[in-house]
């Protein structure tokens, strides 16, 4: 039996590199040994990819694109083809899950500096992946064409006519009309299904080249390759597979259990998966009260509306995405995991990630006074993160220190004179004290030495 | 770090979403839906097919669906719940066509296909439980649930009319106004309170129903996936403690 399997390896391999394939991107591929918890995020990634296109080929053939039959088509899916509600679920829960894994899998690389040299690359093309996840949520969102897909792609493809000069034109060309309609629904279904998926699918394969040409960053973000054994083996290398192959499997199963608890137990999800005002028909009469974006748009929906003005909104927003594209140039400091960083930078860490949670909230609920108030607040600190991530790119001289803060604190404090109303004077002021309090607390702290120096990064991996 | 992460992430999960609909809830009128109970969900079956789907469409149903998953077989349902004549296979639909509805109710009463989705079940509990006389109002009732609702009170027979109890209250404002304080059964119907409030249960249960079939089925396929998958996961972790039991 052995015979016959290795000649027909054989027989491919004088054909096709299938065991050289094999060996570099498995079986001699060696990953750090320390991999934990944070690492499981890249395979489930892949495997929450796998379940969305092979649920949206399924509803593919039952689904209709048309504006007179799609909210229809989805309830028959739902209720009369055998096993269809499993599939749209499946797929429902699995757009919510893909962005909780790859927001999670992103966090991994910002914390353990996965972003850093010679990794760029990597980070670059993983972003351009998650623009094209968004585009991807966004169109796939408004296929439903209940009333809240089609509010909020109302709400997202104006946000393209703040464009000076040409974005009214482009508003039309994106809808095919002059408001959402069925035009815009057939677009979007075949951007949907085909184009979308068709790159998300390439930048996959370039993400993964790029990871294994230069190997994984580790929790110790050092190199395993500086120690190798006479083989030529890094010391602190383990192959992939069997390895790491098992032990995705078994994070795999793990996160299947928790998916499927969601699919069959609470495919709404209180109303974040699913949302209620979804399940009445497109309805351009009728706007729902609030307009909210599906959970994962939230933080920088809330970036959006954090300013008045529509046109800085947007800006604001959009350079809220871009601004992560530029990470590996905005943080140079040489350490690149958060277990060697100092107090204050793992201090401004879990701030950004409480940021990013709280704008999360913010987004999804009504814009009150306070709340927006709080919206802005928590945006400058969104910014904050980054101006403060350049900063702590290397040691920093006094006069730098104050510089810093009196430019930093002067801009928003400059805003805040600007867009004052009256009546409003006490809550601009209290929300001043957010920003104020923490440049203060980073541009000053980094100059008391416990709090800003980096910690000796060790020789070999930990564990 | 990953503990605060974690932390913040379930206090997101945790604070719902403000979903409001018109109108206050109503703390006194609570509803438990089982969807277990068949014959309840048999009897929701029977009162809308005969007080509601005359003006109420469920046109993303078909009759023989409700036959199956309700335990009814087809010549159960021709016989006694279809009334206008339609084959089993055929979706539910209504007669009275939009445009006149509006005519005569100033709305046209909405499909309730996926009512209980929009709204919650105890919206529908609440808003059948709180009609009451109101001589102002064109059908001679309001609602408490859905003030100024264009509904009239179908059910009036079953549960006679209720009388509302104004008090003098102040919002946030220090405005007075008068609001409604309970409400009482001015003169009895054909079933007694009891009897009544089973019946808006069954209903509601029975849109609840409606709104997601597979609901029926799929906590129960879900429960055998999660008992496979944490038996696989078993299989999973030990393949894994094997394998790695040698590094280090």
């Amino acid at each position: 039996m052995k015979a016959y399997f290795d000649g027909l390896i054989g027989w491919i391999d004088a054909r096709f590199p299938l065991m050289r394939l094999w060996n570099e991107h498995l079986a001699h591929y060696y990953a750090p040994k320390n991999f934990n918890f944070w690492y499981f995020f890249g395979s489930l990634a892949l495997l929450v990819l796998i379940i969305q296109i092979v649920t949206g080929i399924f509803l593919t053939m039952h689904y209709k694109p048309d504006a007179e039959l799609a909210f229809a088509s989805l309830e028959y899916i739902r209720r009369d083809v055998p096993l269809g509600w499993l599939i749209q679920y499946m797929h429902s829960t699995g757009a919510s899950f893909f962005f909780i894994v790859v927001y999670m899998h992103m966090f991994r690389g910002i914390m353990y500096g996965s972003f850093k040299a010679p990794r760029e690359l990597i980070w670059l093309l993983g972003m351009f992946l998650y623009m094209a996840l968004m585009a991807e949520a966004f169109m796939g969102y408004l296929l439903p064409w209940g009333n809240m897909s089609y509010w909020g792609a109302q709400v997202i493809v104006n946000l393209f006519s703040t464009i000076p000069w040409v974005g009214p034109d482009i508003a039309i060309w994106l809808r095919g009309d002059f408001a959402i309609s069925d035009a815009t629904l057939t677009r979007f279904f075949a951007l949907h299904v085909s184009a979308i998926p068709l790159a998300i699918l390439a930048l996959v394969m370039l993400h993964i080249m790029a990871l294994h040409e230069v190997g994984s960053n580790n929790p110790d973000g050092i190199e395993i390759k500086d120690h190798k054994d006479a083989d030529g083996k890094p010391l602190d290398g383990v192959p992939f597979h069997p390895y790491y192959t098992v032990k995705d499997i078994w994070g795999s199963v793990a996160f299947l259990f928790l998916f499927a608890l969601v699919v069959f137990f609470a495919p709404e999800m209180g109303g974040y998966f699913l949302e209620p005002d979804n399940f009445t028909p497109a309805n351009p009469l009728l706007t729902p009260e609030h307009i909210v974006p599906v959970w994962y748009f939230t933080p920088f929906y809330s970036v959006l509306r954090a300013i008045p003005d529509p046109q800085f909104g947007a800006l604001a927003m959009l350079l809220s995405i871009l601004i992560l594209f530029f990470l590996p140039w905005i943080d140079r400091n040489p350490v690149r995991s958060v277990r060697y960083r100092s107090q204050l930078y793992k201090l401004n860490l879990l701030l950004f990630v409480v940021t990013f949670a709280v704008l999360g909230y913010l987004g999804f609920n009504a814009p009150t006074p306070l709340y927006s108030e709080l919206a802005l607040r928590f945006s400058e600190w969104y910014f904050l993160f980054f101006i403060t991530l350049w900063f702590f790119s290397r040691p920093r001289r006094n006069i730098e220190r104050l510089a810093s803060l009196v430019v930093v604190l002067g801009l928003i404090s400059l805003y805040d004179v600007v867009r004052m109303e009256p009546g409003h004077e006490m809550l601009v002021f209290l929300g001043w004290l957010m920003p104020a309090a923490f440049v203060a607390i980073m541009f000053l702290g980094s100059g008391v030495e416990k709090l800003g120096r980096d910690l000796p990064v060790p020789d070999r991996v930990t564990e | 770090m990953k503990r605060a992460f974690l932390l913040t992430a379930l206090c997101l999960g945790l604070a719902g979403p403000a979903f409001a609909a018109v109108g206050a809830e109503l703390p006194g009128y609570q509803v438990v839906v089982d969807l277990t109970n068949r014959a309840s969900l048999q009897r929701g079956a029977k009162y809308f097919m005969n007080y509601c789907l005359g003006c109420h469409s469920v046109k993303y149903s078909r009759y023989s669906r409700i036959g199956e998953d309700l335990g009814l077989d087809m010549e159960m349902v021709k016989d006694n719940l279809i009334f206008t004549g339609q084959r089993v296979s055929e979706r539910m639909e209504i007669a009275m066509a939009p445009d006149e509805a509006e005519r005569w109710f100033g709305a046209s009463p909405p499909d309730l296909s996926m009512i209980a989705r929009q709204k919650g079940a105890t919206y529908i509990y609440q808003y059948l439980m709180t009609f009451y006389a109101d001589e102002d109002r064109p059908w001679g009732v309001n609602n408490w649930r859905f003030p100024y609702t264009t509904m009239p009170h179908v059910l009036w027979r079953e549960q006679g009319l209720q009388r509302a109890e104004w008090k003098d209250a102040e919002n946030g404002n220090g405005d007075k106004k008068k609001v409604i304080e309970g409400l009482t059964l001015e003169s009895p119907g054909l079933k007694t309170p009891e009897e009544y409030q089973q019946l808006v249960v069954d209903l509601t249960s029975f849109l609840v129903y409606v709104s997601e079939p597979a609901r029926l089925t799929r906590e129960r396929v879900g429960t055998w996936v999660l008992f496979f998958l944490l038996v696989l996961g078993g299989f999973a972790y030990f393949l894994k403690r094997e394998y790695w039991q040698d590094i280090h």
